[in-house]
């Protein structure tokens, strides 16, 4: 990053194609993927040549590679332990299998074209890797990754992510012993050393998750400061980026295994509200390099062969994934997404290749013919999934592609999202508990969110007024919504983002008074509840018994005042801004108590309970 | 024999509108042996406690449900707690044998006079015919059933010294049932 005009210039540019490619390519129906290829390839050498080489790009290239990285760290975010102990089962058998086979298949393909055996390993295995990027970023916006087919492309990324360390350690085997590509700064110490800073670096970030990052969360939280969460999530994930390269290995696998350690803290979806927008940035503008680093001359002077590759590349790893599809009993719908969507070869091979190039593993034509290759592979994957979309999915695919909310999803989505646990939010979310509904509880209060985490409950500190944050707590797929927090403010923040972001959410909202109460009717909620007036009516029952009233009279008389409270609310919240705002303000207060009394029924014991008079029997003689 | 332990589950939802139902209930509370509840009193969000119902059953001898005698049966919260606490399993069924032998019977107060509960009458039947559900709901416990306490023609019974007398009639009825074999006459 020498020259920091450079970087401004290369962020403009990768930016503005950006924004001008991406929403057409999603109005094309495209994906956003897609559109950031095209982004690239439009400013690349090959187009209007906008950028130049990569040294030239002032180290723009290196922030969108971090964002392979945060994105690992947020899918290991939604994993936790018990989570991938209930998908070892896919994990390892599905994963395994497919890395393996895949692998082995595309490394006798390239020893028939007559690539050496030890090249053809590297290249093999290499290419077995799918694109965790482009795939789950796709699914997810045809909202396919909750079938099962999704679900088990995700298994099959998640073990191919976690392959890359192996591969990592043993493409200096097939090297020449020319390690020039370097491996960090251990790189010239002897293996054990090596072996135990490993240990090391994984132990201390398993330490950074489970106990030094919670109490750092919490002093932060404290304080707060909120674009101190943002710095430490960053600084989160750098560090343990950091800390992998220096012992050798990959960072993205770092920030999955950092992810999964705090997959279980209460910071979960604060943490991944914050980060969201970089890993959606970085990552597209990681693809954006992608499009603008292909050497499309390779296109033009070896047109046969690179198709040609391209060609066996889809059709082994298809072969292999159609045939596992098989083998795993997938029915035909799941079958054809799961072998639709992880075809091509992912973004672990442009890192990868750059490796055993520098190791001497591959040599320097077949490294770039194979770089045009992955990402060839890559462009046709939103293309495989628009076929899949528009041409299978609506002759076979009725069955598993409607259906897509399943208990056993890998995000653990809740139907119900609680905002704010404290006095009123813990009635409702006990109650919610008692009946085995589990809500994602958000709360704002660090304190308060250790303690109710220490009495059991799964409360997750995080400021819902966020939409990050919320789309984070699965407010996207969620039914319901309770709006419980304190602040009038904080409330009608909520609402409004909620009836606008997320318009099939049924909401449940706490007013704080008659006239918010029926501020709210008039916004279209139509569960409101008045913070205070359950508790106050059920004190005045309780000293209307103790003047003397039948328990059964109170009580009935105190649901009374509720209904009447409840529908002179509805009749009187059209009329509130009858008044100019002006002499409404100023008549607040005066009408807030005005209102309280307007609605008190005239008849105290009511006039519907007659029945039960002495007199009343007489006149039926029943 | 010793004397038996009796429960009087007491059922008005308005008890400070009637006259003769709290007069009687005063009564029930002063008779030693006797136990006075009043449903609508514990439970005025008819949230019954099946198991302290239970519970309190099984350590009495004879049960007494008094109520008013609304549209020819008993308020509802007495349906409720039958409904609840007459378990299957407990109350009847295979196994339930937790009430048998204890007596059951009930006291009702109705606004009708005598003439209108009879077949010549407008209600065509006696207030005791009405009570065949309870009656055979005892049965099917296993229980003990004695005929009621009948109070007719409350609207009638305006003063204090007008009530009295059955007042102390339910003290007997009552300490019939605690003592005697509670073979007992129908009142007025």
């Amino acid at each position: 990053m020498d020259d920091p005009t450079a970087f401004f210039e290369s962020a403009l540019v990768y930016l503005a194609a950006a924004v001008v490619s991406v929403p057409v390519a999603k109005r094309l129906g495209l994906g956003s993927v897609l559109g950031y290829l095209a982004a690239g390839v439009a400013i690349g050498p090959f187009a209007l040549n906008l950028v130049g080489d990569a040294g030239k790009t002032g180290g723009l290239m290196h922030v969108a590679e971090f964002g392979v990285v945060v994105m690992l760290f947020m899918i290991g975010l939604e994993l936790r332990v018990p989570v991938l102990w209930r998908m070892r089962g896919s994990l390892l058998g599905l994963g395994g299998m497919q890395v393996l086979l895949s692998g082995l298949a595309l490394a006798g393909a390239a020893m028939a074209w007559g690539v050496g055996w030890k090249a053809s390993l590297a290249a093999g295995f290499i290419l077995s890797l799918s694109s965790t990027a482009i795939v789950l970023q796709s699914l997810r916006e045809k909202s396919l990754h909750g079938t099962p087919g999704g679900r088990h492309a995700f298994a099959t990324l998640l073990f191919q992510d976690i392959a890359v360390i192996p591969m990592l350690a043993l493409l200096p085997l097939l090297g020449t012993g020319n390690d020039s590509a370097g491996h960090g700064g251990l790189s010239g110490q002897p293996g054990w050393l090596r072996a135990l800073a490993v240990v090391a670096a994984v132990s201390g970030v398993v330490f950074l998750g489970r106990w030094l990052v919670p109490r750092l969360f919490g002093f932060i939280a404290r304080s707060g400061l909120r674009e101190m969460f943002t710095a430490a999530a960053l600084l989160l994930v750098i560090a343990i980026a950091v800390l992998m390269t220096r012992v050798g290995l990959s960072p993205a696998l770092g920030a999955f295994v950092g992810g999964v350690v705090l997959a279980g803290s209460p910071y979960r979806h604060e943490l991944e509200g914050d980060l969201e927008p970089f890993k959606g940035i970085l990552l597209g503008l990681f693809f954006v390099s992608i499009g603008a680093a292909m050497d499309l001359s390779l296109l033009l002077v070896y047109p046969m062969e690179v198709a040609a590759m391209v060609g066996a590349l889809v059709l082994v790893k298809g072969g292999v994934l159609a045939l596992l599809s098989r083998v795993f009993r997938f029915g035909p719908d799941t079958g054809a997404l799961y072998t639709l969507s992880l075809f091509q070869a992912g973004e672990f091979a442009f890192v990868l290749l750059g490796q055993a190039n520098g190791m001497g593993v591959l040599n320097q034509s077949l490294t770039g013919k194979l770089n045009l290759v992955v990402a060839l592979s890559m462009v046709l994957t939103p293309l495989a999934l628009l076929v899949y979309q528009f041409l299978w999915m609506p002759r076979f695919g009725k069955s598993s592609a409607i259906a897509p909310r399943e208990a056993d999803k890998v995000d653990h989505a809740s139907p119900v999202i609680l905002v704010g646990f404290g006095r009123f939010g813990n009635y409702v979310g006990r109650l919610l508990r008692s009946q085995g509904h589990r809500p994602v509880i958000l709360e704002t209060d660090a304190e308060h969110v250790e303690l109710t985490r220490r009495l059991g409950f799964e409360v997750h500190y995080g400021d819902a007024t966020r939409l990050e944050l919320l789309e984070a707590a699965g407010a996207a797929n969620a039914k319901l919504m309770i709006i419980a927090a304190g602040d009038e403010e904080t409330i009608d923040r909520l609402v409004e983002t909620a009836t606008r972001h997320y318009p099939q959410l049924k909401l449940v909202v706490r007013a704080n008074g008659m006239n918010h109460r029926m501020a709210l009717y008039n916004r279209g909620v139509e569960h409101v509840f008045h913070e205070m007036s359950g508790s106050a009516l059920d004190a005045g029952a309780a000293s209307l018994r103790l003047l003397g009233l039948p328990a059964f009279t109170a009580e009935r008389a105190a649901r009374r005042m509720a209904r009447h409270d409840l529908q002179s609310a509805r009749e009187l919240a059209p009329v509130m801004h009858d008044e100019s705002a002006y002499t409404a303000m100023v008549r607040e207060r005066v009408a807030n108590l005005e209102n309280l009394f307007r609605m008190d029924p005239l008849h105290p014991h009511g006039e519907d309970d007659h029945a039960w008079e002495v007199d009343a029997k007489r006149r039926g003689d029943r | 024999m010793p004397s038996r332990r009796v429960l009087v589950l007491h059922a008005h939802p308005a008890p400070h509108k009637s006259r003769v139902n709290r007069r009687l209930v005063a009564e029930a509370e002063g008779v030693d042996g006797v136990t006075v509840r009043h449903l609508y009193e514990i439970y005025p969000d008819f949230l019954i406690d099946v198991r302290e119902e239970q519970r309190i059953l099984e350590s009495h001898d004879a049960i007494v449900f008094q109520h008013p005698f609304y549209w020819y049966s008993a308020p509802s919260l007495v349906k409720e707690w039958m409904d609840l606490v007459l378990e299957h399993g407990w109350a009847y069924g295979s196994g339930g044998t937790a009430l048998h032998g204890r007596i059951f019977a009930q006291a009702v107060t109705c606004g009708g006079g005598r003439d209108v509960y009879c077949s010549e009458g407008r209600n065509r039947h006696s207030v005791r015919d009405f009570l065949l559900p309870f009656e055979q709901s005892a049965l099917l416990c296993g229980m003990d059933w004695r005929p009621p306490f009948v109070v007719h023609g409350t609207g009638d019974l305006k003063s204090a010294g007008e009530i009295e007398p059955f007042a102390l009639d339910y003290r007997t009825w009552l300490e019939s049932l605690r003592d005697g074999d509670g073979r007992s006459q129908e009142t007025r």
